[in-house]
């Protein structure tokens, strides 16, 4: 098992809602990442989690930025640092919106550059900040306040859209599982240039679930497969144990889907679609381990 | 119909009644109940419009202005860093003549983040091409957006209107409000330069100085004419539903000694306090600003003026204090309140009249 440190670096008074699988995720990589490390925040659930000035929750400086410029600004920190002959930790992290929809591009140019940084995506599937309205990344079917009937366009392929950027690392995680998560981010930052890290952030005033079944629902999105644990090395993929053994003997996606609101009056044509993204994600990374045929 | 509601429904109550084929939707607070409120309208079926929920507010200027230019009536609402993120599309609907309603829901602009109210967001778009009003009450909210459709598409404007409403003290906060259905009020939209493949032509290409220049001198110009329709209007409005608006609205004016100048819900407070202070014998009265652009011709002469700014100009001034200095050449007693959403009552604002120094600027709550 891995040694994670018993050294905080959040403290209590985040204003994170109770059961926000975003702030959890966020205590496994700064113990993962430790106190030489700066975060580079876009607006966000996170720009309010740390709390209002002149307090803050978080123990390494956060320097809060426009929301579409995260990768650029991250960049910026990153060359000057590195000028200077320092090798702190520059971690941008940023919701899903931000990241997908807003940021896309500051994204792709900083991938593209072999920017120095680790890029973290939470992603509770929505607009959290502004009070849950649909983004690129939440799932067909799901109900937001811009999707009250349920979304009608499928979830961005995020990770796919990274992957063609061939970088020396990349990987996806769950704040359920705070172990891997750890050691996806001492990982990443082992490495020198970009690194790109997909946490499945759990949200419950969004998915619509109360607020202790936070690591319930991220092991169901691993046990379903809706939510795939792999890490990629510039091409080559490993998908990470407990999704194996999930794609094994997966648990049935509706057991997944009820217990969450925003799921509610789903109907049949969503939860195809939902099966078949989730099938097409499948194949596309079974092929990618099996190598071309 | 009589109902309660916030300024955000008001507008996108408005919206509904207008019907427009196409609106750009981007959330931020304290906006996003207008195009919450108008997803629910197209999810019921009571607006059929096609509704795009775009990625940034860049691409929600982009796709009303690939709407608009199709001959179709577009509206998009947003606020603060939203407004300023879409500020090269905000020139582009303007000088591309294209009529979009564009509600924004006034804020301050970070760092830090801020999400009260505050009018830099607004000002700083002031030199675009764009109509720009502002509203004090969430009534005023629903009937201005209205009327706001048919001033940006009159033929002789064809620019686009922003109409901007104070975060939380108007966005948040019910009052009573009266909807109404426009009919002929609004003539079916029709836009003389929209695309038609039958007589191709480019769109903005490559402009030499001489056409470029007449161009601008066009804008302008319509900005001029502007002033007239809004008043035609505003006029028709009131004859047809009874609620009468002005470029400014005056209470208490005609005899007053000194004027309190200010735009938004503070222009409202200063009418209170405009009460208060006739009341210990000083002749005050509350001119508020509610068109920005075209700027309104204002009779101020021969009195003391207090303007408040709920913004700035740094290394400069108050921007509405600039506005009427430059162009009355009057020495006004400015000051500098609410900015992030600062508390700001009609106590404070009387107490603003009673302590003016013309040639002064008042940053309300520094201390020196
Ligand atoms: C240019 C700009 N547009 C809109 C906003 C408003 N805004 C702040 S955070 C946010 C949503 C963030 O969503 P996401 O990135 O998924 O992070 P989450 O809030 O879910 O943590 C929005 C729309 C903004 N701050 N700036
Ligand atoms: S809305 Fe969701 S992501 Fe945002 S703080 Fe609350 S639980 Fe966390
Ligand atoms: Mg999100």
């Amino acid at each position: 098992m891995t040694e994670i440190p018993t050294q905080e670096f959040l403290r209590k008074c985040s204003t994170a809602c109770a059961g926000c699988g975003a702030v959890l995720g966020l205590r496994y990589v700064l113990k993962a990442a430790g106190p030489d490390t700066v975060l580079v925040v876009p607006a966000c659930c996170t720009s309010v989690m740390q709390g209002i000035y002149p307090n803050t929750a978080f123990g390494v400086p956060v320097f809060n930025v426009a929301f579409a410029s995260a990768a650029a600004t991250a960049s910026g920190m990153s060359a000057a640092f590195r000028s200077m002959g320092r090798q702190t930790n520059v971690i941008a992290y940023g919701g899903d919106g931000g990241t997908v929809d807003i940021g896309i591009q500051a994204l792709s140019g900083a991938l593209e550059r072999e920017t120095d940084f680790l890029y973290i995506c939470y992603d509770n599937e929505a607009y959290g900040n502004t009070g849950m309205q649909r983004s690129g990344s939440t799932p067909r079917g799901a109900r937001t306040t811009t999707t009250p009937g349920g979304k009608t366009h499928s979830k961005k392929d995020l990770d796919r859209i990274v992957a063609a950027h061939n970088i020396p690392y990349m990987a996806t995680a769950c704040s359920a599982y705070p172990q891997d998560l750890f050691k996806k981010v001492r990982k990443a930052l082992s490495i020198r240039g970009p690194t790109f890290i997909h946490i499945l952030a759990p949200c419950p005033p969004g998915w619509r679930y109360s607020s202790e079944k936070t690591v319930e629902m991220g092991k169901l999105a691993v046990k379903t497969g809706i939510w795939v644990l792999y890490e990629r090395e510039y091409d080559t993929l490993s998908i990470n144990a407990a999704s194996k053994a999930a794609r094994k003997k997966p648990l049935a996606l509706e057991e997944y889907l009820k217990p969450q609101g925003r799921f509610k009056g789903l109907d049949e044509k969503a939860l195809t679609d939902l099966r078949q993204s989730m099938e097409r994600n499948w194949r596309n990374l079974e092929q990618e381990v099996a190598g071309p045929c | 119909m009589l109902t309660i509601a916030t300024g955000n429904k008001a507008v996108a109550a408005a919206v509904k009644e207008v019907k427009p084929s196409v609106v750009a939707a981007y959330p931020i607070t304290p906006q996003t109940e207008i195009v919450e409120t108008i997803a629910d309208y197209v999810d019921a079926g009571t607006l059929s419009a096609a509704y795009i929920p775009v990625e940034s507010e860049h691409s929600a200027m982009a796709a009303c202005i690939g709407a608009s230019i199709t001959g179709v009536r577009t509206f998009t609402a947003t606020s603060s860093h939203g407004l300023l993120y879409m500020h090269e599309m905000v020139n582009w609907a303007a000088a591309a003549r294209l009529p979009i309603v564009m509600a924004n829901v006034n804020r301050a602009l970070g760092p830090g983040w801020n999400i009260w109210a505050e009018h830099t967001d607004s000002l700083q778009e002031r030199d675009t091409g764009w109509l720009q009003v502002y509203v004090s009450t969430v009534q005023e909210a629903f009937d201005t957006t209205m009327m706001a459709f048919r001033i940006a598409e009159d033929e002789r404007v064809l620019l686009p209107v922003m109409v901007n409403l104070d975060g939380f003290t108007l966005s948040h906060t019910f009052q009573s409000l009266e909807t109404v259905i426009p009919g002929d009020y609004l003539p079916p939209i029709s836009l003389p330069h929209a695309i038609d493949v039958e007589k191709p032509c480019g769109y903005g290409p490559m402009t030499g100085p001489d056409d470029y220049f007449r161009f601008r001198w066009d804008i302008e110009r319509s900005m001029r004419d502007s002033g007239a329709v809004i008043n035609e209007a505003q006029r028709i409005f009131a004859e047809k539903f009874k609620r009468s608006y002005g470029m400014t609205e005056e209470y208490r004016c005609e005899d007053a000694e000194v004027l309190v100048i200010a735009m938004g819900t503070l222009g409202k407070e200063a009418e209170v306090a405009v009460d208060v202070l006739r009341n210990e014998g000083i002749k005050a009265g509350s001119l508020r600003i509610r068109w920005f652009r075209p700027f309104p011709d204002l009779d101020i002469r021969g009195r003391d003026v207090v303007v408040i700014d709920r913004d700035y100009s740094f290394g400069f001034g108050g921007i509405l204090a600039d506005s009427i200095r430059a162009r009355y050449s009057c020495s006004v007693s400015s000051v500098i309140a609410g900015l992030g959403g600062q508390e700001v009552t009609y106590n404070d604002i009387a107490a603003f009249v009673r302590d003016r120094k013309p040639g002064t600027e008042h940053w309300f709550g520094v201390k020196a």
